[in-house]
């Protein structure tokens, strides 16, 4: 995570909403968030059986438009934009020219010459800086992340909910598809996305708009027992599907092949920042590659930065960790070097000075039955 | 919030029981809606020394691990079991079955340096 700044924290138009119903607030990068309302356990659970709503306005957009605009981006990003129809959308790497990530992202193509790219919070500023810096003639990049608030709202009950919302003759787009639809004087721009492993959507609007959605889509919810999530349940529920936190699983100091992500990097295209390492890195393997691992005991939790040993010897640190709830064991990530980064491998997890067994696990670590 | 009179408290939100030399110690009603679903306890050694306002013990929720202290310098002669296969008592119950351990204090007038029920209602606000 980006330090945080002396400046006051950001807050998204639904600070006041998350207030009232009583979320414990945390910083979060620059931005102050909710981490809890009715507890992570309970947040959890709503979006594996039922749905969930989290309040995702601090995250970025970015607009690029004009004629050069697929062809750049091309050079950019790491996975293949002409494999997107208007209306797709695709997870994607930002590297640095020594195979780093800058950061991980979804960009839809939402127009012939159109894309939106989703960024994390923290990598807003940076990513647009960085892609300003490398612009090219015939595209236009606009940052538009402070007049636009957006909501994921996960779960199974998710098309249930919506056919509430906007009307049981709407169609939800097809997973990484994207779609724009008219709500009372809004206009909503729905991805079939999500961060949980659960089928959801992210949908994004005016930040004017924030509070009477929000609002809308928790009373359409309560039948359907919809709870608003926080950052501490999007945690849990992301680790045990091993999604990367980039901050905490991605760095600069890490590639997407050590990450095993390859599947988002085209190395058939001719040219992209960061493609030469990655070229290398995919010939001659990795020193490292980041594992899954699960506690096997009853111990406490693996946070990051603990200790990862193997016979005697600190091998790496977790990058992840946290109580599994669907799992009730602890569960982590972690760089280990590449002899050791087997499913099965036994390894130990230090934790205020004692050790505790784990075992490096295939991902994801939760499968939904 | 449950603030029970007959207990002494600490800035830490720990809650002491007086039970004539021994003081009966676990965290508050506050404390545990703060951290939520208590998922580890971390229990001391029973014969552990313990200095007043020194780390003993810890309480982990999902997100987190937080430390508990001493409230009073003393010896650990008791520590609740039951935590080790239902930490969550903390949550349902965290001035009765929560309880985490005992002390035989050293000296047992050092309560009276503790917050009253009154004083920790302040506290919290």
């Amino acid at each position: 995570m980006t330090p945080m700044s002396d400046a006051a924290p950001k807050k998204t138009p639904l600070y006041d909403e998350h207030v009232r119903l009583g979320a414990k607030m945390i910083p979060f990068g620059d931005w102050i968030m909710p981490v809890q309302y009715s507890g992570i356990m309970d947040e959890h659970q709503a979006v594996r059986n039922n749905v969930g709503v989290f309040d995702i306005s601090h995250m970025g957009q970015l607009v690029a438009t004009g004629p050069a605009t697929a062809g750049w981006l091309n050079e950019m990003l790491t996975n293949n934009i002409d494999k997107l129809e208007v209306g797709a959308g695709q997870y994607t790497f930002l590297l640095n020219e020594r195979g780093g990530i800058i950061d991980d992202l979804i960009v839809y193509r939402t127009a012939p010459e159109e894309f939106l790219l989703v960024v994390n919070a923290s990598g807003t500023e940076g990513d647009f800086a960085w892609l300003k810096k490398h612009i090219a003639e015939g595209v236009d990049l606009q940052n538009r992340s402070a007049d636009c608030a957006g909501l994921a709202i996960q779960g199974p009950r998710v098309v249930e909910l919506f056919h509430s919302f906007l009307g049981s003759d709407i169609e939800l787009p097809e997973r990484n598809q994207i779609k724009t639809f008219d709500h009372d004087g809004s206009k909503l721009t729905i991805g079939r996305t999500g961060y949980t492993g659960e089928d959801g959507i992210e949908v994004f609007f005016p930040a004017e708009d924030a509070p009477k959605i929000w609002n809308e889509i928790l009373a359409k919810g309560e039948p359907l027992d919809i709870r608003p999530c926080g950052l501490g349940a999007r945690d849990t529920l992301r680790l045990e599907m091993c999604y990367p936190l980039n901050g905490s699983d991605l760095s600069p100091d890490h590639n997407p092949i050590e990450a095993g992500l390859g599947f988002f990097v085209d190395l058939k295209k001719p040219k992209f920042i960061g493609r030469e390492v990655l070229v290398q890195a995919k010939e001659n393997g990795t020193a490292n590659r980041l594992v899954a691992f699960r506690m096997q005991s009853k111990g406490p939790p693996p946070r990051p930065h603990y200790g990862v040993w193997l016979a005697g010897q600190q091998i790496g640190e977790a990058t992840s960790g946290t109580l599994s709830p669907s799992l009730n064991q602890g569960i982590g990530m972690a760089y280990l070097p590449t002899p050791h980064a087997r499913a099965g491998t036994e390894i130990e997890i230090e934790i205020r000075g004692q050790k505790f067994p784990a075992v490096i696990e295939k991902k994801p670590l939760y499968k939904k039955s | 919030m449950n603030v029970p009179d007959d207990l002494f408290y600490t800035e830490s939100h720990e809650w002491v029981r007086r039970e004539g030399e021994n003081a009966r110690v676990g965290i508050t009603d506050h404390a545990q809606a703060e951290l939520t679903d208590v998922v580890y306890v971390e229990l001391p050694k029973v014969g552990a020394q313990a200095e007043a306002r020194g780390q003993i013990a810890v309480v982990e929720s999902v997100k987190a691990a937080s430390d508990i202290y001493a409230p009073v310098k003393g010896t650990v002669v008791e520590v609740n079991k039951a935590l080790e296969g239902n930490p969550a008592l903390i949550n349902t119950d965290p001035f009765g079955e929560g309880w985490i351990f005992v002390l035989k204090m050293e000296s047992p007038d050092d309560v009276k340096q503790l917050k009253d029920a009154a004083g920790y209602r302040k506290a919290i606000g």
